[in-house]
C-alpha cells in the first residue's frame, strides 16, 4: 500500500485506513464502509457581486478514483477546485473530504489530505528554492523535522526531479515547474488531488511526460482541464460542468463518443 | 532588461569564499562595513588596510577585480550627497568656484571629508558586491533567517526576490506589446512623448493590478499547503570549524585595525 493514502484518513468519524489503491469507476459503486474521498452535495456559490459560479453540484469520487471535469471557460471548474480544501466556502450544501466535512474547525486536516495544484505553477511556488517549497506544507503540518526532509525527497523521487532541491523556481522550465508544484502537495501525502489545468503551456513531449506520472500517482483526482487528450489517456470517468451545474457525469470513452453533448457545452472530442 | 541582470548576481564557483557558510560571509561583511563606516576621517592608512583585507576577499572569492570595481560603481551617485561638504568645512581654501552668483570655496578640511565618505562608501559597496557575488541569495536568505533577523523582513525580500523575475518578464511582454502598435504609419505617429507616458503609466497599473492579483493567488496557495499566519522554516545547520576560523580572523584583524585608528589617532 503506498503511504500516500495511509492513515490520513479521518478517525473520528470511524474512517478505515484505504487499503486499496484503485477503486471502482463509479463513485457510487464505493464500498459502504469507507467514506468517499471526495464528496460534494449540492454546493452553490455566488461570488461577492452575486455571480453564481457553482448552483447545485453533486459530486462523489471513490478512493483513488480519477476523474476529468471538464467543461467551457467559466463554468465554476476552479471554483469547485477551491471548495474542496475550503478556501472558497459553501454558500450552501456540503462538501466532504474522506468523510470529514469541510468546516472551520477541519481546515487544518482537509487541507493536508486535499492537494490543490493551482494552473500557474509561479502562483504555486513561492520560496526562493525547490527544497524550501516543497518543505512548506509538511512543515505547516507540523511533522519532525526528518520526517520533512524525507517526504520532500520522496516527492520529488515521485515526479522524477530528484536533485533539484536547491534549484531555484525561476530557473527551470514550465515543465519542470508544474512538477515540481505537484510535487509540493505530494510531499503533505494527500488523499486526493485537485488538479487545474495541469497540462495547459506544456509542449507535446512535457505533456506526455505529465500524463505518464499522473498515472502512476494512486491519489484519487479530480483533474479541470480543457486537454481531452490528456482525458482520453489518463481519466476513465469525465463529469462535464456547465454553468455551475454537473450536466453529465459517466465513463470517458461515453462522454467522449457523445459528440452532440461534447458539442452542446463547447468542447471537442480529441 | 536590467531586472533580469539581477540574476548574475551570483558568480558560481568553488573557491573558499564559496564554500564558506553564508552566516559566516554575512556577520564578517557587515563587520566589514561597520569598520569602514567608524573609521575617522582622513585615516587613508586604515582605509588603505581596508582595501587590502577586500581585495584578499576578492582574491579568496576568485572573483575578477574589473567585475567587482564595476559593479560597486553602484555607490558613486550617492556620494554627490556628500558634496556640499567640500564647500561647507572650515578650514584652508583649496580652490575656488564661481557656481551662479556665488564663489564656492572648497577647504582642504572638506576635501579630506568627501575623499573620505568616497573611499568608506566605495569600500563598503565593495563588500556587498564580493558578498553577493559568491553567495547564492536563497543561501543569503536562509543566513538572515539563521540569524533571527525578523522573520516578516526575510519573508518580504524572500518574495520579492521569487517574483522580482516573474514581474520584470511580464513588463517586458508589456513593452513589447507598445513597441508592437508603435510602428511608424506617416508623418508625427511611431509613438510622441505624450502617448509613451500614457502607454507606460496604464502599463505601471496594469502591472500593479496584475501583481495585486498574482499576490492573492499565492496567498491561496499558501493556504492550500496549511499556511496560518505562522513562518516556519526549515532548522538551519551548524557552522562548521572553518566558518568559525574565518569569522575569529576577520573580526580580529578589523577590530584591531579600529583600535589602532582610535588610539594612535590625531
Amino acid at each position: 500500500m503506498p503511504d500516500y493514502l495511509e492513515a490520513e484518513v479521518d478517525t473520528a468519524v470511524g474512517a478505515q485506513p484505504q487499503t486499496e489503491t484503485q477503486a471502482g469507476v463509479d463513485g457510487a459503486a464505493r464500498a459502504a464502509d469507507r467514506p468517499a474521498a471526495v464528496e460534494v452535495r449540492g454546493l452553490r456559490y455566488s461570488y461577492p457581486g452575486g455571480f453564481p459560479a457553482l448552483r447545485g453540484v453533486d459530486l462523489a469520487l471513490a478512493p483513488g478514483e480519477k476523474a476529468a471535469l471538464v467543461g467551457p471557460n467559466g463554468a465554476g471548474k476552479s471554483t469547485l477546485l477551491l471548495h474542496l480544501n475550503g478556501i472558497l466556502r459553501a454558500g450552501e450544501g456540503e462538501v466532504r473530504i474522506a468523510g470529514l466535512p469541510v468546516v472551520q474547525p477541519n481546515l487544518g486536516r482537509v487541507r493536508a489530505l486535499v492537494g490543490l495544484v493551482f494552473q500557474n505553477p509561479d502562483d504555486q511556488l513561492f520560496s526562493p528554492t525547490v527544497l524550501e517549497d516543497v518543505a512548506f506544507g509538511p512543515l505547516y503540518m507540523g511533522l519532525e523535522e526528518s520526517e520533512v526532509r524525507r517526504r520532500v525527497d520522496k516527492a520529488l523521487a515521485a515526479v522524477h526531479m530528484q536533485g533539484y532541491g536547491a534549484r531555484m523556481p525561476h530557473r527551470l522550465s514550465l515543465g519542470e515547474r508544474k512538477r515540481v508544484a505537484i510535487a509540493t502537495v505530494l510531499a503533505m501525502e494527500p488523499a486526493v488531488l485537485a488538479l487545474d489545468e495541469p497540462s495547459s503551456g506544456l509542449d507535446p513531449r512535457s505533456r506526455r511526460a505529465l500524463i505518464r506520472l499522473l498515472q502512476e500517482l494512486p491519489q484519487a483526482m479530480l483533474v479541470a482541464t480543457h486537454d481531452m487528450h490528456l482525458v482520453r489517456d489518463l481519466l476513465r470517468r469525465t463529469v462535464i460542468l456547465d454553468a455551475g451545474l454537473v450536466v453529465a457525469d459517466g465513463p470517458t470513452s461515453e462522454i467522449l463518443g457523445d459528440m452532440h453533448l461534447l458539442e452542446e457545452h463547447g468542447l471537442e472530442a480529441p | 532588461m536590467s531586472l533580469l541582470a539581477l540574476d548574475e548576481r551570483f558568480q558560481q564557483g568553488t573557491s573558499l569564499l564559496h564554500r564558506l557558510d553564508a552566516r559566516a560571509k554575512l556577520l564578517v561583511a557587515l563587520a566589514f562595513i561597520f569598520a569602514a563606516t567608524l573609521t575617522p576621517t582622513g585615516r587613508w592608512e586604515v582605509l588603505g588596510a581596508l582595501a587590502v583585507l577586500l581585495a584578499a576577499g576578492v582574491a579568496l572569492g576568485g572573483l575578477s577585480p574589473l567585475l567587482v570595481l564595476r559593479r560597486s560603481a553602484l555607490a558613486l551617485p550617492f556620494v554627490l550627497a556628500a558634496v556640499p561638504l567640500l564647500f561647507t568645512r572650515e578650514g584652508d581654501a583649496v580652490f575656488t568656484l564661481p557656481i551662479l552668483a556665488w564663489r564656492w570655496t572648497a577647504t582642504d578640511a572638506g576635501l579630506e571629508a568627501l575623499l573620505t565618505i568616497l573611499l568608506k562608501s566605495w569600500l563598503s559597496m565593495s563588500a556587498a558586491v564580493v558578498l553577493t557575488a559568491t553567495t547564492p541569495a536563497p543561501d543569503l536568505l536562509r543566513a538572515l533567517r539563521g540569524l533571527h533577523a525578523p522573520r516578516v523582513i526575510v519573508a518580504t525580500v524572500s518574495f520579492m526576490y521569487r517574483y522580482i523575475f516573474v514581474i520584470g518578464e511580464e513588463a517586458q511582454r508589456l513593452m513589447r506589446a507598445r513597441q508592437c502598435r508603435s510602428a511608424v504609419a506617416g508623418r508625427g505617429s511611431g509613438g510622441g512623448v505624450r502617448w509613451r507616458a500614457r502607454v507606460l503609466g496604464n502599463m505601471v497599473g496594469s502591472l500593479f493590478l496584475r501583481s495585486y492579483e498574482r499576490g492573492e493567488r499565492i496567498y491561496d496557495a499558501m493556504r492550500s499547503r496549511g499556511y496560518d499566519g505562522e513562518l516556519k522554516s526549515l532548522a538551519a545547520t551548524s557552522l562548521r570549524r572553518v566558518d568559525y576560523a574565518v569569522l575569529a580572523i576577520a573580526f580580529g584583524l578589523l577590530a584591531a585595525l579600529e583600535t589602532y585608528a582610535r588610539l594612535s589617532g590625531g
